[in-house]
Formats: structure tokens, sequence, C-alpha cells
């Protein structure tokens, strides 16, 4: 199989950027998020659409965005 | 345009592509998720994961030669084999295994120029079959020090200002806004960055398409931080493996002689009781 219908976008959660990687491979929509600065990866799930998987991994990584705090300089 | 320094130790997508099925060849994926290699991944390639196959969990240290021959043996591996390793994250622990396939003296091995980001971005062949090799009776030479750094040397270069400490996280990291790249957990107890260090995250290094940066390029980056070679380089990240990359890039791009990885890197600095940290930017540039 090749992979296809690769994409990549930069969405914001709750102040920090996240990307979505997302691309298919046979029947199944993958997604990876990471957290582009430096892009550590967050989530990886998979759908049977795109949207299904981006919207996967949205919410995984929003949960683990969640427990980062900025610290006082 | 200058060539890079070593370009033997980088293949296009397209040299692998025609090589998949070379038998002098061994291919590795190595990624940050371990999971991205079940997925799908470049026909005949095998796979490490770098939190158990590539460390030794017990002793937070690299492989022991003992570990690493067996590990290259159980690969198919021989020492006249080109290893070819590409992953994830624009090659982060891809890079990682090429440092430890160097320190225990692996003569050819070479790195997927934009990883698997851009295999897949391009609409290549994937597969989900994992190959098993033969095994061989792999001998590895003595780790070669030279290419890494340990917290004692790490310290008296710092106290001496005697080396160029490249660190290569995030800004944030950098300046201490926060302690761990945004969603992972927490491993140390202070921000911040070694007093005396650059900041140039690895990002820097590369383009959007995952591949890395022309010469120039490269050398317009890291030199406008001071980083020409003119003093020992210390590179260090979080936990060794985007600074992996940047060594790469620092001793076989830009062909820089006495670069280091600090594999100790933040978590091990950032917990030191009585290490002196530096907080928010950096000071006034190395090359003043």
């Amino acid at each position: 199989m090749k992979s296809e219908e690769y994409s990549e976008r930069i969405v914001d959660v709750n102040g920090w950027q996240c990307r979505l990687t997302s691309y298919k491979l046979g029947d199944v929509y993958h997604c990876h998020a990471d957290n582009v600065s430096p892009g550590a990866n967050l989530a990886r799930t998979t759908g049977a659409t795109k949207e299904e998987a981006e919207q996967k991994a949205l919410d995984r990584a929003a949960g683990m965005l969640a427990r980062t705090k900025r610290q006082e300089l | 345009m200058a060539s890079y320094a070593h370009p033997e130790t980088l293949v296009s997508t397209d040299w692998v592509a025609e090589h998949q099925n070379d038998p002098k060849v061994r291919l590795v994926e190595v990624d940050v998720d371990t999971k991205s290699y079940d997925e799908g991944h470049v026909p005949n390639a095998i796979a490490w994961a770098w939190n158990s196959q590539l460390a030794d969990t017990v002793r937070r240290d690299i492989l022991s030669q003992q570990q690493f021959e067996e590990l290259m043996s159980n690969s198919g591996i021989a020492p006249d084999t080109t290893v070819v390793i590409y992953g994830d994250n624009n090659n982060w622990f891809a890079a990682w295994a090429f440092w430890q396939m160097k320190i225990y003296g692996h003569r050819d091995v070479r790195l997927m120029n934009g990883g698997r980001k851009k295999w897949l971005s391009e609409g290549r062949e994937v597969s989900t079959e994992a190959p098993k090799p033969a095994a061989t009776e792999y001998k590895a030479t003595a780790a070669d020090l030279s290419l890494r750094s340990f917290l004692p040397q790490v310290q008296s270069a710092v106290s001496a200002k005697a080396v160029a400490l490249v660190d290569v996280r995030s800004p944030a990291e950098f300046t201490g806004e926060i302690l761990a790249p945004p969603g992972l957990p927490e491993t140390c107890q202070r921000g911040g960055h070694i007093p005396g260090a650059r900041s140039i995250p690895w990002g820097k290094a590369v383009n959007e398409d995952g591949t890395f940066k022309s010469y120039d390029e490269l050398k317009a980056v890291y030199g406008g931080e001071g980083i020409d070679g003119s003093r020992p380089i210390i590179s260090y990240c979080r936990i060794g493996e985007r600074s992996s990359h940047s060594w790469f890039v620092l001793k076989y791009l830009l062909g820089l002689e006495n670069v280091t990885n600090y594999d100790g890197s933040w978590t091990e600095w950032g917990n030191l009781v009585g290490a002196p940290v530096e907080k928010g930017a950096a000071q006034a540039t190395a090359k003043a």
C-alpha cells in the first residue's frame, strides 16, 4: 500500500501550538499530533475518516497540553 | 554552494527506494513513537525501539558493547553492512541510533534525509511486514567516548569557559518558561539552561520537508551564534536525542571537529544539587 492524502496543519490548543499530521494507509486514516516547538509527539490515532482521526488526536493532545504549566521567570 | 563535509552519511528517499531490496543494506526505523512502525514502514525495514533496544534502562545509559553487539547480530548486521536509519520527528531517535553506531565503530551508517515524514509525504510504498533477518555474530570496537560528554566534563568545561555549549531545546525550555516540552512530563526540578549555552533549537537545521538545510545555511545558523569549531562543542537537550540530531549536523554535515553529545542533558543538569543555571534569554553572544 501507499501513503495517501498526507497533510499537516497547525492549530491552537488553549494557547499551545499543535500540529496535526494526517495520512491514509489502506482504508485507515492515521493522525499524529505534536507540540510544534520542539515537535514532540503527543498522540497517535486512527479513524475511518480524516476528521475522526484528527479529532481523536486533538482531544488527546489537549488533555496532555493542559498539564503543562508556564513558569514565572 | 558548498557541499556537506560528509555527504556519504546521508541518503535520499529515492536512494532508499532503489536499495530497499539490496542485501548489503539494512534499513532500520527508529521512532519516538515506537508504535509508528506497525502502521506501515519502508518495505524491508526493521525497527529498533529507542526506549528499550537502544538504551540500558536500568543504568540510564547507552547500550554496553555487549548489548550493542547483540542488537546488531539480531538485526542481521555485519561490520560491512550499510545501515540506513530513519524515523519520525525528523530523525530525532534515528540520529540517536546513528550516534551509538559511531560510538561502537560501525563504518557505514547513514540517515535517510527527511526521515519517515518525507517518505510518507511523497506517497511511497509502505509495508506492515516485519522482516526477520538471519542473525550474524557482530563484533564492535570499544566505545569511542570522544563522541560523548559526561557530567564531570561538562562541569569542568563550563567552569573554565572552555567549550561552546549548544542547547537545542525549544526557546521556552531554554529560558525556563517550561520545564519540559509542552504536554510531556516535567522531569526536572528547575527550568533554564547551562550557563553560557547558546540557544539553537534542533529545528533550525531542517527544512519544511524534514530534510537538512544546505551546508551554507547550516554554517550561517551555527556560525551566527559563534559555533564555528574554534572551541570544542557540546550539544545537549533534555534526554540526548534531539542533541544527537544537532551533533550529527555539526560533525558530519558541517564537519566540525571535537563535537560531543551530552546525553545526560537537562534531565541531569536540571536536577543537580548546587549546579548553576541561567534563566531567560542567552547572554551576549559567545563570539563577542
